[in-house]
């Protein structure tokens, strides 16, 4: 059987948090909340982990560190030492002060452009991919909880419909669930 | 829900909601250009293109062109650049610096202080690779294994540090300022109804759907990018003063110059975005987004840069006598007193005097006065770059070769092009981007925005006991 989906819409972020709550303590499982802005404080409610973006930063930051400083260690000390203005070049610790900036520059490349890219795959936001939304408003000013029934197979469609209409909703929807990406 | 205290003043005026928030910015990519958006992007085309022209010209006969001779040898483009440079670096300390300092009043300027950010290092860029003379071969000055034997370029060299510097910059602003897009790109492609445009935001917006895990990660992402960010701003111009600091040229070597420059440069790029948005949030009618606390704000950051660049003019001033070096001294008594004594006067003016007049709360509040200094310190801040660079090189230490810069129609032509092509694309960009981070700005609307702030709102959240206590507290 094709999996189905009901949609809560709110019309406030302080209330979706609140029925959020209620619902997750009367013990159904909040698949995924669409919102048009971050809304502080729902990731714990629903159970949405701390991203670990921040990791994959340093660890980028660590390659483009030690990338940079390596190629120049071969280029200006190994391959072709060059005297310049009498400057030491035998030794990358003798010449280090000066291969400060780019080896800055290369870890902060690195770890920008590291950590966007893996933001962007890990969001499956590429140019080309489609939108998943389940309404078109909650980019602009609706706020909605997506709930799988698949998720919640103490549940029935009915009991669940019964109890997101005891919050604060616009409106509530069921739906074939369709996987976009 | 974050607080603010109540004598703080909203940050959004009027009674607005998300909703209004979308209207007010996606009013004007939905509609139909305004005659002035055509006039203004048409004459800017037309002063670009010129530009253009100069460079192809320049490209054609050489930089001989230029009124460059064999005293003063860096003029006019290295001005240029260093000008463009400063101005690009207001963008990145309002979304990164700011943001780590939490400051709300961001959010209403960030977006269009990054793209100013983005167009003015991309102006900023072309000066050195023009100045190379050879533009096709400038990517020579890439670490590429070659021909010619494997020579590599000079990691030593400060002006390889600014290769480095002004590339990461570059694109790493662009990835800060796209990132916040991206969610915006999803708001304009959900009420898009023309076909053409649907496609283009779909594209442009990525498939965004604005998931909770979504959020959680742009937050963290574009926090670290912030973290990056900031070193990021203060080292590129630190580089790029490196550029005369590491030279042994009296009146360039000195170590005052990374902070100095900094200074210079966030100032510079405070007052360009004053110029901006003031014109900006009235053409497009965000006067509620963007209003006179927003422009105050900006006018203390330029009034303490101003008065952080005040301290360093006289301190070089002071050094130069100081230190006892004779060539020194010479340099900077002939900056105030030699041939060009008028660009040291417009530059001490402009940038010295004029920033201290924000210490009047009716001048900083007032708008029409804001635009006007924004244009001086523009102009006091071009003419800074001007008599760094000329002024300690026109006469150096052979008497018989002291000589005099002037400009050529080249020099001229490619200065107001780079202005031509600079407002031509922020003119594309202020019709077809939200010019507002629409997401960041319902953020905090109910923690800054007027209507929440004096209770006035309709509070449609009666099931959120918090906000209703603190509703009847105010």
């Amino acid at each position: 059987m094709a999996d189905r989906v009901i949609y809560a819409m709110y019309d406030d972020d302080d209330v979706i948090k609140t029925a959020a709550k209620k619902l997750v303590a009367d013990g159904i499982h909040i698949t995924d909340v669409f919102s048009p802005f971050p809304i502080h404080g729902i990731d714990p409610i629903i159970g949405v982990k701390h991203t670990r973006m921040g990791n994959v930063a340093f660890i980028f930051g660590l390659i483009g560190m030690s990338l940079a400083l390596f190629g120049m260690r071969y280029f200006m000390i190994v391959d072709w030492p060059m005297n310049i203005g009498g400057k030491p070049n035998f030794s990358l610790m003798e010449n280090l002060p000066s291969f400060i900036p780019i080896t800055f520059e290369f870890t902060v490349l690195f770890a920008a452009h590291g950590m966007a890219i893996t933001y962007l795959l890990r969001n499956k936001t590429l140019p080309g991919m489609p939108a998943d939304n389940p309404y078109p408003r909650t980019t602009d000013d609706r706020f909605v909880m997506e709930i799988l029934l698949s998720d919640n197979p103490s549940f029935t469609a009915e009991e669940i419909q019964a109890k997101v209409k005891q919050t604060d909703i616009v409106q509530v929807e069921e739906k074939e669930f369709k996987k976009i990406k | 829900m974050h607080k603010e205290s109540a004598i703080r003043e909203p940050l959004i005026l009027g009674h607005k909601t998300y909703h209004d928030i979308t209207e007010d910015v996606c009013r004007s990519i939905e509609g139909k250009a305004p005659r002035n958006w055509y006039i203004m992007f048409g004459i800017s085309l037309l002063v670009g293109l010129y530009g253009v022209g100069c460079i192809l010209y320049l490209l054609g006969v050489g930089i001989g062109t230029w009124g460059l001779n064999k005293t003063v040898e860096w003029a006019w483009d290295i001005t240029n650049f260093v000008w463009w440079v400063g101005i690009g670096h207001a963008g990145t300390l309002i979304s990164a610096v700011l943001m780590l300092f939490r400051q709300k009043w961001r959010m209403a300027i960030n977006r269009s202080a990054e793209a100013m950010t983005i167009f003015a290092v991309f102006m900023a860029g072309m000066f050195p690779l023009i100045h190379m003379g050879r533009l096709w071969v400038g990517y020579w000055v890439l670490p590429l294994p070659n021909e010619f034997g494997s020579l590599w370029v000079n990691f030593n060299s400060p002006l390889l540090w600014d290769v480095f510097a002004i590339s990461t910059y570059l694109s790493v602003s662009f990835v800060f300022w796209y990132i916040g897009l991206i969610p915006d790109f999803a708001t304009i492609r959900d009420r898009a109804k023309s076909p053409v445009a649907i496609k283009a935001y779909s594209l442009l917006s990525f498939g965004w759907s604005g998931r909770a895990k979504h959020w959680n990660r742009f937050e963290i992402v574009t926090l670290v990018l912030a973290g990056l960010a900031t070193p990021l701003v203060f080292s590129v111009h630190s580089i790029v003063s490196f550029d005369f600091a590491t030279s042994v040229i009296p009146g360039w070597h000195t170590t005052i110059f990374p902070p100095y420059f900094v200074a210079g440069a966030v100032f510079s790029g405070f007052a360009m975005v004053q110029t901006l948005l003031l014109v900006l949030r009235k053409a497009m009618h965000l006067e509620n987004y963007i209003h006179t606390k927003h422009v105050e704000y900006m006018n203390i950051v330029i009034m303490t840069t101003g008065s952080m660049v005040g301290v360093a003019y006289l301190t070089e001033l002071f050094m130069s006598w100081y230190s006892g070096v004779e060539y020194e001294a010479y340099a900077f008594l002939n900056r105030a007193t030699g041939p060009y004594w008028w660009a040291y006067a417009f530059m001490m003016t402009f940038n010295v005097v004029s920033p201290q007049l924000m210490w009047f709360k009716k001048l900083r509040r007032s708008l029409m006065f804001t635009f006007f200094i924004s244009i001086v310190v523009n102009t006091g801040m071009w003419f800074e770059r001007f008599v760094i660079i000329v002024t300690s090189i026109h006469q150096d230490y052979l008497p018989s070769s002291w000589s005099m810069f002037y400009p050529t129609w080249v020099d001229i032509g490619v200065y107001i092009g780079t202005i031509g092509l600079f407002f031509m694309f922020y003119m594309a960009y202020v019709r077809y981007f939200p010019v507002l981070a629409m997401a960041e700005v319902k953020t905090i609307l109910k923690s800054s925005g007027e209507s929440y702030k004096n209770g006035s709102a309709e509070l449609n959240s009666g099931s959120d006991d918090e906000i209703l206590t603190n509703n009847k507290n105010n």
